[in-house]
């Protein structure tokens, strides 16, 4: 696909603009997952008594729309994505509000809501479009100073949060946190709040600790194996001893006929099982690549709410890759987590897609005021 | 609150929409550069922290991968559990763990006939899920008024479900266990039974009864219940081939004593005994005493080498029956000539037989026979245990029949024991039910010198290559053994056509392992047999083909068997062991 230098169409402009390397590396990550979706949720499939390729058709279906989304959302000027920000946000809102009252609980948590058959999860859209209205809020009131951006951004915060954990849902909480508290960083927090910060973030998950029994017992089990049943993540560490450089090959793995989110919270033990941790690696070094090619981007941007927006966007986006991965090594307590693009799921997969053509969208190379006054 | 403290607003400067009013606001008014420049070291340093997680990330993939020789594991993996049931009565297994006795968690359903508002409603209802019970007898059972009394042993999970459906008032259950063997009959006359209270009644159940009942450990035995199957078909094939009335067969370890297999037939299934004094409740094995005929001739043999007085080369006259008093010892497969000690063994000559034991003398044969266990009661671990029956006085006379087996009732495993301590370089060992610990050195008695163990091994194998046990030779493991035919003692005669046929082999013979013996109770003549009841013809055969199918089971490879003439015509091993046996 090439376009001339002179092509000034919609999609010529796009081509030149666009960050070539980052859609290389998120087609490269979505390309795994498809393998890794294969590989690893026939098992499940068979197990829970549903068709083998089950999972797999619904991935596929979802795969369409969100590819189309990721592209649509990428043609955006920065100021039509602060508006999709916008109107996504409220969206997501009100459907948290519903999910409280018309979810049905699964699993001890009320995280879903039906339209007709589709099923999604409000909370995956409320990060990337909290991500871009908090960063305008942010960005408004630095440059702005009579404007409670901060206090807006702080409140819309504490609603989304509130929110979040009447569900409960403590891992997105944590996203939603830490997308505020970096923005909220970036856009100039003096340190003496930041260290203020820092500490009630740990008070605030201490909290959590003594407040929600299930992260209390995922604590406990972390500190102490033998405690409890540590099943899930044992099972998967000895996965990736299992698969050692290389791998026991495709089809070869055991962990997914064992493991019950094998192919979502657990899938890169799939992974380290049958391709080894060679893939495993290339996966880590696609989103390290993604999230520092990213950032890198953001140090030549003149725009405030472009870097806050595009910060938060990637925070999240890395951030969730890192607590996935972080969890199936046993470097922290077990969080539900998808792994981005790549662990099953297809409100995950949208929301991500959509998240992740905002950040395309916004690091585009820009000229002068190009693109943000249309 | 100076985080949300307002500044003095600056005009023209808004987010997002800062750059839209042409010209103008292409400058990096003050607030704008200071902004972006805090917001790119700041940016720095969180890219920073996520390039060290994602690093830790990878270093800890190796780590756990490739470094980390032992993945941290939780103390106690957790497991399906089956051991966790805990048993009035403990575990029976064989030698290698598989389950011959195990015990179920039941419920028994009793009535408080007290409480029971209606019995013949109860009755009725009772009879519709519980169809086996007889409808009178459970309204009798509920109108007696007793405080406790049994409607049914046993029930499934299902039945309970039904009664309990029923809602009848005054019917419990009682909690209980009940006793099951997986293999029905195949070790029955080993492992025996319970009565319906589980308290053993027979075999290791009664001997054991209290060990069971107090340790939750499953005993393990000695036997090999894949060889205690191979000897049970086999003799199963004989009786119904020779429409015989019974069967027993044993598979010992010559050098340890330890019983690999112990078969009766008729047998019994001891999850459903038969009542009363059936016949296969009798263990053949170790409980019936047979006059054993010329398979004695081994320790007749063994006797006469260890006097002194006889030496493999003697020779004796058996040119014509041997009269003593007003009795007669004729020959079967009469020679007519002198026969030496191995000619006397493979042409089983009772008149040499007994003139070798006249030649030792009527104490030695008492005092050898004695050494060999064959005069007290031996011991086994089963209650089921028969004494011989030891002729008093023991004359001359019966010094010569019990030359060639009779006037002396041993039983089989007595015969067993004998012939292990014969061929195992001459130590007698005590048969046992229960394992030995792998590797230990079983001390034993020693009854005959190395050297005469080591010429009763080479006459058996004489016995399977050129006399009368062709039929149980198997290539390349080196079968010995000695045939008998006992006729049957009816009413103080011998019966011709009762015979009691027995073989007892060993293999393979340079170094014995395991010791066989099939005997078949009044085998019945076949076409196939050429009309012939001997036990070269029906027990041997037998023999052959437990040998044949042990002996690669417990690992012994087979030599290499030097091709005979006839393999050119038949190829097959098994071609030429038929042209052996019919020349």
């Amino acid at each position: 696909m090439t376009f001339g230098r002179t092509d000034t169409s919609v999609i010529g402009r796009w081509w030149w603009t666009v960050d070539r390397w980052t859609i290389a590396a998120l087609f490269s990550l979505i390309g795994i997952g498809i393998l890794l979706t294969m590989a690893a949720s026939p098992a499940v499939a068979d197990r829970i008594g549903a068709e083998s390729f089950h999972f797999i058709r619904r991935q596929f279906i979802f795969l369409i729309p969100a590819l189309a989304a990721m592209t649509a959302v990428s043609l955006m000027s920065p100021r039509q994505v602060r508006r999709l920000g916008v109107i996504g946000f409220a969206g997501s809102t009100v459907l948290l509000l519903a999910v409280l009252f018309l979810g049905p609980e699964v699993k001890g948590a009320t995280r879903w809501i039906s339209f007709g058959g589709l099923s999604i999860q409000p909370s995956e859209f409320a990060k990337p479009t909290f991500a871009v209205v908090a960063a305008w809020m942010f960005a408004e009131s630095r440059l702005n100073p009579g404007f409670p951006g901060k206090a807006v951004a702080t409140a819309l915060f504490g609603l989304t949060a509130l929110l979040l954990l009447l569900q409960p849902d403590v891992g997105q909480t944590l996203i939603v946190a830490a997308i505020w508290g970096t923005q909220f960083f970036l856009a100039g927090l003096p340190m003496v709040l930041v260290v203020l910060l820092g500490l009630l973030g740990l008070a605030g998950g201490i909290g959590a600790y003594f407040t929600f029994g299930h992260v209390q017992s995922r604590v406990d089990r972390f500190l102490d194996p033998g405690a409890g049943d540590a099943y899930q993540v044992m099972t998967a560490l000895n996965a990736f001893k299992n698969g050692g450089i290389f791998g026991r090959g495709p089809g070869e793995g055991r962990v997914k006929m064992v493991l019950p989110d094998a192919h979502t919270d657990f899938i890169l033990a799939v992974a380290g099982e049958e391709f080894g941790i060679a893939l495993c690696l290339v996966v880590v070094a696609l989103f390290a690549f993604i999230v520092l090619r990213g950032f890198s981007r953001l140090m030549k941007e003149e725009n405030l709410f472009v870097v806050l927006a595009s910060a938060g966007l990637l925070v999240q986006f890395g951030l969730q890759a890192i607590i996935n991965m972080a969890s199936t090594l046993r470097l922290m307590p077990t969080k539900g987590m998808t792994l981005p693009f790549i662990s099953y799921g297809g409100s995950s997969m949208l929301a991500l897609a959509l998240g992740m053509g905002m950040v395309l969208a916004l690091t585009r190379k820009r000229y002068g005021t190009e693109g943000l006054d249309q | 609150m100076s985080l949300f403290a307002p500044k003095p607003r600056l005009p023209g400067v808004h987010a997002g929409e800062d750059l839209q009013n042409g010209p103008a606001a292409l400058r990096l008014d003050g607030v704008r550069m200071r902004a972006l420049e805090s917001g790119r070291s700041r940016l720095i340093a969180t890219a920073v922290g996520f390039f060290v997680a994602f690093a830790v990330i990878g270093v800890r993939m190796i780590d756990v991968a490739v470094l980390d020789a032992n993945p941290a594991r939780p103390r106690d993996l957790p497991q399906a559990r089956t051991d966790g049931l805990e048993m009035e009565r403990a575990d029976i297994t064989d030698r290698n763990g598989i389950i011959l006795a195990t015990s179920l968690p039941t419920v028994s359903l009793y009535a408080r006939a007290n409480e029971v508002l209606d019995a013949g409603e109860a009755a009725t209802k009772l009879v519709s899920v519980l169809p086996d019970l007889d409808p009178a007898d459970v309204r009798a059972r509920l109108a007696g008024g007793r405080p406790f009394v049994y409607l049914r042993r046993n029930l499934t999970p299902r039945q309970q479900y039904d009664v309990n459906a029923l809602g009848i008032p005054g019917l419990y259950f009682e909690k209980g266990e009940r006793r099951v063997y997986p293999h029905g009959p195949l070790a029955a006359h080993i492992v025996g039974m319970t009565d319906i209270d589980n308290k053993g009644i027979a075999g290791i159940e009664r001997r054991f009864d209290q060990g069971l009942r107090s340790s939750q450990q499953p005993l393990r035995l000695a036997v090999d219940i894949r060889v205690q199957t191979v000897v049970r078909n086999e003799l199963q094939r004989a009786v119904e081939t020779f429409r015989a009335v019974g069967a027993t067969g044993m598979v010992m370890d010559a050098a340890t004593g330890e019983m690999l297999a112990m078969v009766s037939l008729p047998d019994y299934d001891p999850n459903d005994p038969p009542a009363g004094q059936a016949e296969a409740l009798f263990n053949r094995a170790t409980k019936g005493a047979y006059e054993m005929g010329s398979t004695f001739k081994l320790f007749n043999t063994a006797m006469a080498l260890e006097s002194g007085r006889v030496n493999i080369g003697s020779s004796f006259d058996a040119t014509k029956p041997l009269k003593y008093g007003n009795h007669e010892i004729h020959d079967d497969h009469a020679q007519n000539r002198w026969l030496n000690v191995s000619e006397i063994l493979i042409h089983s000559s009772n008149i040499g037989s007994a003139r070798m034991a006249m030649e030792a003398g009527v104490e030695f044969q008492r005092s050898f026979l004695g050494r060999m266990g064959m005069l007290s009661t031996p011991t086994l671990e089963l209650p089921e245990i028969g004494a011989p029956l030891v002729p008093k006085p023991w004359r001359e006379i019966n010094a010569i029949t019990i030359a060639f087996g009779h006037g002396l009732s041993v039983t089989p495993l007595q015969l067993v024991s004998g012939v292990a301590a014969l061929v195992n370089g001459g130590l007698f060992r005590p048969a046992t039910l229960l394992p030995h610990p792998e590797g230990e050195e079983i001390p034993g008695e020693r009854v005959v010198k190395a050297r005469t163990s080591a010429q009763v091994r080479q006459l058996m194998r004489m016995v399977v290559t050129e006399g009368t046990g062709k039929k149980a030779e198997v290539p390349g493991y080196e079968v010995g053994g000695k045939t008998g035919t006992a006729e049957k003692a009816v009413n103080g005669s011998y019966r011709k056509k009762a015979v009691l046929s027995s073989f007892v082999a060993a293999f393979p013979m340079d170094a014995p392992r395991y010791v066989v013996l099939v005997m078949i109770d009044e085998p019945q003549a076949t076409k196939e047999t050429y009309g012939f009841i001997t036990a070269g013809w029906t027990a041997a055969p037998a023999t052959g083909r437990i040998v044949a199918q042990v002996a690669p089971l417990m690992g012994l490879m087979p030599k290499a068997v030097p091709a005979p003439a006839s393999m050119a015509r038949t190829p097959t091993a098994h071609g030429s062991r038929d042209v052996a046996a019919v020349e």
